[in-house]
């Protein structure tokens, strides 16, 4: 019972050591954080991080000297009572030492422009022969379409492992900016242009991303995920994606809710291929393509189901959130409150979970 | 020839239907004045006023960033004040705060008895203050629905009074502030409003400029003005220079919004990136136009409480010029991202570390100041310090933006938002407040409390670092800006909850500062006239500074000639005070506080603020066109602001006398010719 006893220590002096000690928790990433720059998972992004530590430790080891030197300079300096300093000499400046602090800063600068320059054309533009995603933005969540199969999808870009891929980017409404941390930097879409993002991750996973351009009300809601799985893998998820949607059994739940989609608001913007064929033209706002929405880790702007690795449930249960009043959970939302029942909402679930 | 002119003004003025206002203090004397002291004065207030309404809104910003998914604020109230907190804390409170330093001083260390175009200094405050007006009445007249889609209009937000203020970013980017996306009024608010304040911001410029070149004191050449007085110079020209590309492209947009062009709209071929050009061909310098005055404040402090001459004086000087020069061939590394051409992303990296010489040459010559000095730890130079030591961080971040590749992470997340804190709340803010101390003895004749100072510098300085130190982490682990909610599941609850501790600890130190003015200004101890042993010409008057300035207006020998008539040097080099020097001071002191003869200041007039109204008034009437009350809008604005330059121009330059004499120009053959007024040759 004889250890020392912190609370000896008066609150306002705890209360420092204790925010700073939840500082450094949060930021050291002890946490799992999805979109951690820092934590790059393929060969893009960490060719960016291979640049910036060299540049960071140089800036840290600038910053020690100039706070030393000026601490110092306080230090050894200053007036303290009883102690009076001599009057200082003055002295108007050294033109050899400002021929050093231009000459030196400058030769730095040179260093560090050297690997920006060649690694900014190494990553700017996509390789030859990358397989190519069209990336559409729009209020507020990411479309793919891939030009080479067919398949059209949102919020998840499913891509292949290891393999060089070409985002060719443009916006539907405003700007927006796509950025998947752990794989590259960020890109803008923008209207009227196209723009290209280069993508490579080195493991299957997901990886978290979130529109970075501040594109209206709901930029928060705006995010992405990138999954990356093995070529096997990709092929026949391309095949599955290029199938019409699941019937649901006769007499199911999810058939009560496959009506219920056909009657309300739904179709008005939503596709289900072999459900509702419409003229994409004629939809009233770009809404995601639902044939295989179960397929899909996350919808509603890749937002919802929140968790890291979500189960079923909570699937379902982020699905019944969004369902129950999608312009609460995405201010300006263009889908509206659909004023549906908790039982309708059930069938809805049910159909589209049925949907992979 | 001079004679002529007097003359001539005597008749025009016996001819004249009305007289110009002569009150002295009161209300009225603040809205008439034409004083660089008042008006400067009264830009302070303001500014301070806009700095609390900014500071309250980034408080109410960082409670709702406290925790992940926040609910203290909707998405439209917190959109609405990460915009206007920008909008306020630049255009609002950092602008026309140096302002109010430019004002107050400029004219004081030049040796000059007021600006070159005192009625223009008013009109440019009063535009300042109803463009600062004219925004916040967004408050309760702004709309913002939410965006169409299609023909279908997105989910309807609940009406709030936060939920109605400009809700674009203060970047105003295209196409999300254009009349499809950004429906409602909201957003003309900003625009128009930033438009009427650059009107002010123009018209001081070019009065500045004017000023420091034609009205310096006998003897005061370039090279021996102050540096404050050289950073204001850049300030003007960089001012003069990138508002015209910001009034241009506000234009453009106010016709897209307001009048179906379509310069930015993309489905007609118009090009969003053109707005983003135009505005940062602005907006960079904007930057300089923000740290500048901060970086002459602490060339002017840290020598005095060095006890030392400013080390590398010139080369402080032309790295100030080479900054603002350089300023302006950066713009686009606020757009790596935008899909700009690698080339020119390469150009634009090279040109932005280029930066970081002069900026260098200047922290590091600020150093070579304090070395080697005796260091008074006063308040201001705690200030001046603090600001060497925060910038220092800014500028090294701002190195790493520079390193194109990195940018593509860090641009758009909140790695950006600690950087330019760092350079514009660690820089700028305290710089200022080091001036804030340093020269609020010269104003009000007291000191500002040491004890409450020291305990405002150190709140700050851990509120700064709280506050804006995390950023970098979260940044870069991804939080991105603008958004006002992060999810938990992002690991950034923890790093968001300290820097909103910071932001309250930030907010305590500003309450102290306040508690200090009021009780300072009131009780302070009586400031002595040469308070801190001070460099330049503004500490040879009395305090406070009388209202016209100089009664003798003073010749100068060299640079900190003031200094040089109280110390001389012994043969090592160190300064030695010399035995005449109080009788020296006490003589200035008496002489400028006691003029032999009456002196001839710039008369008052209403018109300056009529203008600022009308103004006001016709941008509502553009805002409001399409609405029956639009047109008289306009038409009552016109015919304010028509009418007051009309009565301006015609009201009699100064008050009727009958004295017939004239001296004529005396030292300052420029001065007399740029304003008659300012010479005191028609004795009465």
């Amino acid at each position: 019972m004889n250890r020392p006893r912190r609370s000896d220590l008066p609150l306002f002096k705890r209360l420092p050591l204790l925010l700073l000690a939840v500082g450094l928790l949060g930021s050291c990433g002890r946490v799992e954080q999805p979109l951690n720059s820092f934590d790059s998972q393929g060969p893009i992004a960490e060719r960016i991080n291979d640049l910036f530590w060299p540049v960071f430790w140089g800036a840290t080891v600038i910053f020690v000297l100039v706070q030393g030197a000026l601490l110092l300079a306080v230090f050894l300096f200053r007036e303290r009572k009883g102690k009076e300093r001599p009057e200082p000499k003055q002295i108007a400046g050294n033109t050899r030492l400002e021929l050093i602090w231009t000459v030196v800063p400058t030769l730095i600068l040179a260093a560090i422009a050297v690997p920006t320059i060649t690694t900014l054309f190494d990553l700017a533009e996509c390789p030859a022969g990358a397989m190519e995603i069209e990336v559409i933005g729009h209020q507020w969540w990411f479309e793919f379409r891939y030009p080479d199969s067919g398949v059209v999808t949102a919020n998840v870009m499913v891509i292949p492992e290891d393999t060089e891929v070409c985002a060719k980017m443009t916006s539907d409404d405003v700007l927006h900016n796509f950025w998947i941390p752990k794989l590259a930097g960020k890109r803008y879409l923008v209207p009227g242009q196209e723009t290209e993002q280069r993508l490579y991750a080195e493991q299957p996973g997901e990886y978290w991303g979130h529109c970075a351009e501040f594109c209206g009300l709901s930029h928060a809601r705006m995010r992405a995920r990138v999954e990356a799985m093995t070529q096997a893998d990709f092929e026949a998820w391309t095949t599955e994606q290029l199938m019409p949607a699941a019937t649901p059994a006769p007499g199911s739940e999810a058939e009560r809710g496959q009506e219920i989609f056909l009657a309300g608001t739904c179709v008005g913007c939503h596709i289900i291929d072999g459900v509702n064929n419409p003229d994409p033209e004629t939809l009233t706002v770009p809404a995601p393509d639902l044939t295989h929405f179960a397929s899909r880790s996350v919808f509603a702007g890749a937002t919802l189901p929140a968790q890291l690795s979500p189960t079923d449930a909570d699937w379902e249960a982020g699905l019944r959130l969004w369902l129950t009043d999608p312009p609460t959970w995405k201010p300006g939302s263009f889908m509206p409150e659909l004023g549906l029942t908790a039982d309708e909402i059930d069938a809805l679930v049910a159909y589209l979970s049925s949907l992979e | 020839m001079a004679i002529d002119v007097a003359d001539e003004r005597v008749e025009q003025a016996e001819t004249t239907l009305y007289r110009r206002p002569r009150l002295t203090y009161g209300f009225w004397s603040w809205i008439t004045t034409a004083d660089h002291k008042k008006i400067g004065m009264m830009y302070g207030y303001t500014a301070f006023f806009f700095f609390i309404a900014g500071g309250i809104e980034a408080l109410l910003l960082r409670i709702q960033l406290a925790g992940p998914e926040g609910a203290f604020l909707s998405a439209a109230e917190y959109n609405g004040l990460f915009t206007t907190h920008a909008v306020t804390m630049i255009f609002l409170f950092v602008m026309p705060i140096s302002a109010a330093f430019f004002n107050y001083l400029l004219p004081l260390m030049i040796g000059a008895r007021d600006v070159a175009f005192p009625r223009m200094n008013a009109v440019s405050f009063w535009i300042f203050l109803f463009g600062g007006i004219f925004i916040y009445s967004s408050l309760i007249f702004g709309t913002s629905p939410p965006p169409v889609g299609g023909n279908l209009p997105g989910g309807a937000i609940e009406p709030s009074l936060l939920g109605s203020i400009p809700n674009s970013g203060w970047f105003i980017y295209a196409p999300n502030s254009g009349a499809t996306y950004s429906p409602g009024t909201s957003i003309d608010y900003a625009v128009l409003g930033l438009q009427i304040l650059g009107v002010a911001s123009l018209i001081s410029a070019v009065n500045f400029i004017v000023t420091i070149l034609n009205m310096r004191a006998k003897g005061m050449r370039l090279l021996r003005m102050p540096v404050f007085v050289w950073m204001t110079l850049v300030v003007a020209l960089l001012l003069l220079f990138s508002l015209p590309i910001i009034a241009i492209a506000l234009f453009m947009l106010t016709f897209d919004r307001l009048f179906g062009t379509l310069f930015f709209v993309a489905e007609a071929g118009g090009d969003p990136i053109l707005w983003q050009h135009l505005f940062w061909l602005f907006g960079h310098p904007e930057v300089y136009i923000l740290i500048l005055p901060a970086m002459g404040i602490v060339s002017e402090t840290l020598p005095v409480f060095s006890k030392k001459p400013l080390f590398g004086y010139p080369a402080v000087v032309f790295a100030g010029a080479a900054i603002a020069f350089l300023g302006f061939g950066v713009w686009a590394h606020h757009m790596f991202s935008s899909g700009i051409p690698t080339v020119a992303q390469a150009a634009f990296g090279l040109s932005t570390m280029t930066i970081a010489i002069p900026t260098g040459i200047k922290i590091f010559n600020w150093l070579g100041t304090v070395w080697g000095g005796r260091v008074r730890l006063n308040t201001p130079m705690l200030f001046s310090l603090g600001f060497v030591a925060l910038f220092v961080i800014g500028g090294l971040s701002g190195v790493t933006h520079a390193v194109v590749p990195s940018d593509w992470q860090q641009t758009d997340t909140y790695y950006i938002v600690a950087h330019f804190h760092y350079v514009l709340f660690g820089g700028a803010i305290f710089g200022l407040f080091a001036g804030i101390y340093y020269w609020f003895p010269k104003v009000t004749g007291r000191m500002l409390g040491e004890g409450m100072g020291k305990t405002h510098f150190w709140l700050m300085f851990i509120g700064m670092n709280l506050t804006f130190g995390p950023m970098h982490w979260l940044g870069l682990q991804g939080m991105v800006r603008r958004t006002w909610v992060y999810p938990e599941e992002a690991g950034l609850g923890a790093g968001n909850f300290v820097v909103t501790v910071g932001a309250f600890v930030i907010a305590l130190g500003v309450l102290v500062f306040m508690i200090n003015w009021v009780y300072s200004k009131r009780r302070g101890v009586p400031a002595p006239n040469d308070p801190w042993d001070a460099r330049t010409l503004e500490w040879t008057m009395p305090s406070p500074t009388p209202e016209y300035n100089f009664a003798v207006e003073p010749t100068v020998t060299s640079l900190d000639d003031f200094w040089y008539q109280k110390y001389g040097e012994d043969e090592e080099g160190r300064a030695v005070r010399k035995p005449e020097a109080d009788q020296v001071v006490d003589d200035l002191i008496y002489r400028n506080g006691h003029p032999d003869q009456e002196i001839h200041l710039p008369a008052p007039s209403y018109f300056p603020f009529f203008v600022g109204l009308g103004i006001m008034v016709i941008a509502y009437g553009i805002m409001y066109h399409t609405r029956p009350f639009g047109i008289p809008l306009l038409v009552t604005g016109a015919f304010l602001t028509v009418g007051a330059l009309i009565a301006w121009g015609s009201e009699p330059l100064e008050e009727v006398h009958h004295d017939d004499h004239h001296d004529g120009p005396e030292d300052g053959p420029e001065a007399a010719e740029t304003e008659p007024a300012m010479t005191d040759g028609a004795a009465g």
